[in-house]
């Protein structure tokens, strides 16, 4: 439980990656952009991965009727998920220090775990949706307007994972530093939680087999 | 006849090379096995990039051209100092001060002789230096942003010739004059000339940081003519060395007058003792008038201010500073080896090469073996400094670089060659043609301490059949050889821009990632910029209007404007607002008395408008700046003197 426990403090210290390096980054390269444009998106705003490549980005999107790239007083997400994320490793390594004392059990680091992976997951919907919005709510009197063919309109949502095409830009998006960090923090804490539940005393796996076989 | 023989022993060469025997060409057919390597050799693929810079002067095009070497192709044109329609250099309002000179505004020199900045020796890629010959000056030019940022005219001097080179720190660049004239200035009769007309040699300081200008001193020789020049090196720091001709002092008929003397002289200058002495006091004060120009790279503007000073050395008053070494035959180029022992002069009207030592001619110094004085200055023995002669064989000695392995290439103007020699045996190794008449030869740092010796360049003055013929005037032509071997390769021939002089090479790993992209909007200090559209304005001050305004794809700010009147000076301050690689706007208005105008992403120019007609005159981005440049344009409503239409500026209304 001692094993389970430090690596339940550590676990959720990785979370602090997000502070300081992107969580997710999208590429966008084309024949004109042979050292491609590119977007970090930090917990609290959006950066160029290169100095002036927002501004560049903007300059581009303006002519199919993207609205421009939101700074951060422009989305409440950009103030919001710093304190989220700083309260789940608060309470993380809280969990893990009281798991160390011997004070609770080791189903409170999966408790953290699922309810982490909750947040994420909210976090992602949340990002394809802005995505969405971003790509597709377009300025009716945008110089380009370029249609399916199908008819409908041609929209511009960047993939969530992966790549895609759009019109001459060739666009990757990818999980970032700090997204990877996250990931790691989160393993540990799953690992956590497993050894915890293998180190357990023999009363509670037997709990566990009776709950399984019922 | 010469070169009939080369085509029969390149002929034969190749028999015995290959067993092939189509070959129709002497110069390598473009069947043979060896051509088909050294197109390898030259090809760039692609996508892909040149393994040196070469910086061309332009001659008489006032300007530098930037080449990549080995394949030959031109990447720019550096105005220096030539007005340039192609960005507005000159014509702009920030940059016609960059041409001002003591005679006024002067749009145009002639470009000789380029050096790149060095430490220790070895070139360190900050700046490259260039002089102007016939309204003597000397630029400097930026090697981050590839524009010209000072040019210091030099008074005393004309035909400045033994110019720009750098010693081995970059403590100064060294100008000398071609002509002798008298000083100062006067009316006199010209027949007069000898005893009478000085040669003025420039030695002016650049501060490290900054790069600034500042002309030191100037040392009144003789009246000579000092042709070219180069700094001693490694263990001859400190000297720097001019040949002369016309040592017979003639003022006419030169071609013959000057001719006469069996020797001419390289002129030995401490250069660091004469500094010294001028630093304690030294030197007279003279009253002159000479424009210093510094273009500022966080303005984007150049201003001109008119010196009034400079301070001579009379060269007898420093004792153990200047000698005369005895040189046959009119020497042109004064070449110094990386280690600096050895100094070159190739008599220009003789077959052979003579090396002096530095060694021995501090011995002889040392020994005060004299032999006679010129004017006061003390004249070493020839037999006591010679280190050697190279027989060539060849005709025309002019220049000398050197590679790496302890050799040296030298160019013969009448006999159209490159002959590779042994420096320390004189022996020579290889000799391979030019088309035609070879002047100057280039080794990308081959007349510093560490030459790449890779590739030579040779750049000829006359073209003939070479390419495509283009009426009579005709591009100059530059050979490419590779030296990677024992023997010399010819391995490509291009065509370049205006009369190359001298060039400097670069290896591209040293440029190449210092090179600017865009200039900071927000370093832009531009008295007349805007960084943000909101602040584009128009503001009239009597018959000046002022038109603060912006660019960004695909747009201006303001697009119209009403109220300008027939009499006005319009001054269009337009700041290009990008901040991305490669997208400059232009701007160009009908009817205007000037070029348009090329502007970076981040840079402010100003254009000057004088309307002159009633009407509603168009104005437009003159560079495919994107998709839509073609609907970026505006219009000015130009009334009558006498309206009293408002002044106005709208965009998108």
């Amino acid at each position: 439980m001692k094993r389970a426990s430090i690596l339940m403090i550590i676990g959720p210290l990785f979370l602090l990656g997000l502070y300081f390096f992107p969580l997710w980054n999208i590429m966008l390269g084309a024949p004109q952009y042979p050292e491609p444009l590119g977007m970090d998106i930090y917990i609290d705003g959006i950066k160029g991965a290169n100095e002036f490549d927002i501004q560049n980005i903007d300059g581009l999107n303006h002519y199919i009727g993207m609205r421009k790239l939101p700074k951060p007083e422009e989305m409440w997400e950009f103030g919001t998920f710093p304190i989220v994320i700083g309260i789940m490793v608060g309470l993380g390594v809280l969990i893990g220090i009281l798991g160390f004392a011997g004070k609770i059990s080791y189903k409170w680091f999966l408790g953290w775990f699922v309810l982490m992976s909750i947040l994420g997951v909210m976090g992602m919907y949340d990002f394809n949706a802005w995505m969405v919005d971003y790509g597709t709510n377009l300025d009716p009197n945008a110089i380009m307007k370029l249609a399916n063919p199908d008819g409908t309109p041609m929209s511009y949502k960047p993939p969530l994972f992966g790549h895609a095409k759009m019109l001459n830009f060739d666009v990757t998006s990818l999980p970032a530093a700090g997204a990877w960090a996250m990931f790691i923090g989160m393993c540990l804490t799953l690992a956590a939680f497993y050894i915890g539940w293998k180190k357990a005393p023999k009363s509670d796996t037997s709990l566990t087999k009776k709950y399984a076989t019922q | 006849m010469k070169k009939y023989s080369y085509f029969i022993s390149a002929l034969m060469v190749s028999a015995l090379l290959l067993t092939s025997c189509g070959n129709q060409n002497g110069n390598g057919g473009s069947n043979s096995a060896l051509a088909s390597n050294n197109a390898e050799k030259v090809y760039v693929a692609p996508g892909e990039q040149d393994e040196f810079y070469a910086f061309m002067s332009g001659g008489y095009s006032g300007n530098i051209t930037v080449y990549g070497l080995p394949s030959g192709r031109l990447f720019k044109e550096i105005p220096v100092f030539s007005q340039f329609p192609t960005s507005g250099y000159g014509y702009s309002e920030e940059t016609k001060p960059m041409l001002n000179t003591s005679f006024g505004f002067v749009p145009w020199d002639d470009a000789h002789h380029p050096d790149i900045s060095q430490t220790n020796g070895e070139l360190d890629g900050r700046w490259i230096f260039i002089n102007g010959n016939n309204t003597p000056r000397i630029a400097r030019v930026s090697l981050s942003t590839f524009e010209t940022e000072e040019i210091i005219e030099l008074p005393n001097s004309a035909g400045n010739h033994s110019s720009s080179f750098i010693t081995e720190n970059t403590e100064y660049v060294v100008a000398g004059t071609r002509f002798s004239v008298p000083v100062p200035q006067r009316d006199m009769p010209i027949n007069e000339y000898k005893g009478n007309f000085k040669g003025a040699l420039s030695f002016i300081s650049i501060a490290p940081d900054t790069g600034r200008l500042n002309l030191d001193f100037q040392m009144m020789m003789p009246g000579f003519n000092y042709d070219l020049s180069h700094p001693g090196r490694g263990k001859s720091h400190g000297w720097f060395f001019f040949t002369t001709y016309n040592t017979e002092e003639a003022n006419s008929l030169m071609e013959v007058n000057s001719s006469q003397n069996d020797k001419d002289f390289i002129a030995a200058v401490n250069w660091k003792m004469i500094a010294e002495y001028v630093k304690n006091g030294g030197g007279t004060k003279m009253a002159t008038e000479y424009a210093h120009n510094v273009y500022d790279e966080h303005t984007h503007s150049a201003t001109s201010t008119m010196k009034k000073e400079v301070i001579t050395v009379d060269p007898t008053k420093v004792p153990g500073a200047v000698f005369f070494l005895p040189t046959p035959k009119s020497p042109h180029g004064c070449d110094v080896d990386p280690s600096g022992q050895y100094i070159i002069g190739n008599g220009k009207l003789s077959a052979d090469l003579t090396i002096h030592s530095f060694d021995k001619m501090i011995a002889a110094i040392e020994g005060k073996k004299f032999d006679g004085e010129a004017y006061g200055i003390p004249i070493l023995k020839f037999e006591d400094v010679l280190a050697g002669t190279v027989k060539s064989g060849g005709l025309g000695p002019l220049h000398t670089e050197f590679d790496d392995k302890g050799n040296a290439y030298t160019t013969f103007f009448i006999s159209s060659e490159v002959v590779k020699w042994k420096l320390g045996t004189w022996e020579v190794l290889d000799r391979q043609p030019t088309f035609y008449s070879v002047g100057h030869l280039m080794i990308p740092g081959g007349n510093s301490r560490k030459p790449f010796g890779k590739y030579v360049v040779a750049m000829n003055k006359i073209t003939k059949d070479r390419y495509l013929p283009t009426g009579p005037e005709m591009e100059h032509s530059a050979q490419l050889y590779d030296i990677s071997g024992d023997k010399m390769e010819l391995i490509y021939d291009f065509p370049t821009h205006g009369e190359p002089h001298y060039a400097a090479g670069i290896p591209a790993e040293l440029l190449a990632p210092k090179s600017k992209k865009i200039y900071r909007l927000d370093d832009n200090k531009h008295p007349f910029a805007v960084t943000s559209p909101d602040q584009a304005k128009v503001v009239r001050e009597g018959k000046e209007v002022h038109v603060y305004m912006s660019t960004i794809r695909s747009h201006f700010t303001p697009d119209n404007i009403e109220g300008i009147k027939v009499g006005d000076k319009v001054y269009f301050h337009i700041t290009n607002h990008e901040q991305d690689f490669d997208v400059p706007h232009g701007f160009a208005m009908i009817g205007q008395n000037t070029s348009e105008l090329l502007i970076m992403p981040g840079q402010t120019k100003t254009s000057l408008w004088e309307p002159k007609k009633v009407g509603v005159w168009p104005f437009y981005c003159t560079d495919f700046c994107s998709a839509l440049h073609q609907e970026m344009q505006g219009y000015v409503r130009v009334s009558p003197a006498d309206s009293d239409v408002p002044l106005t500026y709208t965009l998108g209304e």
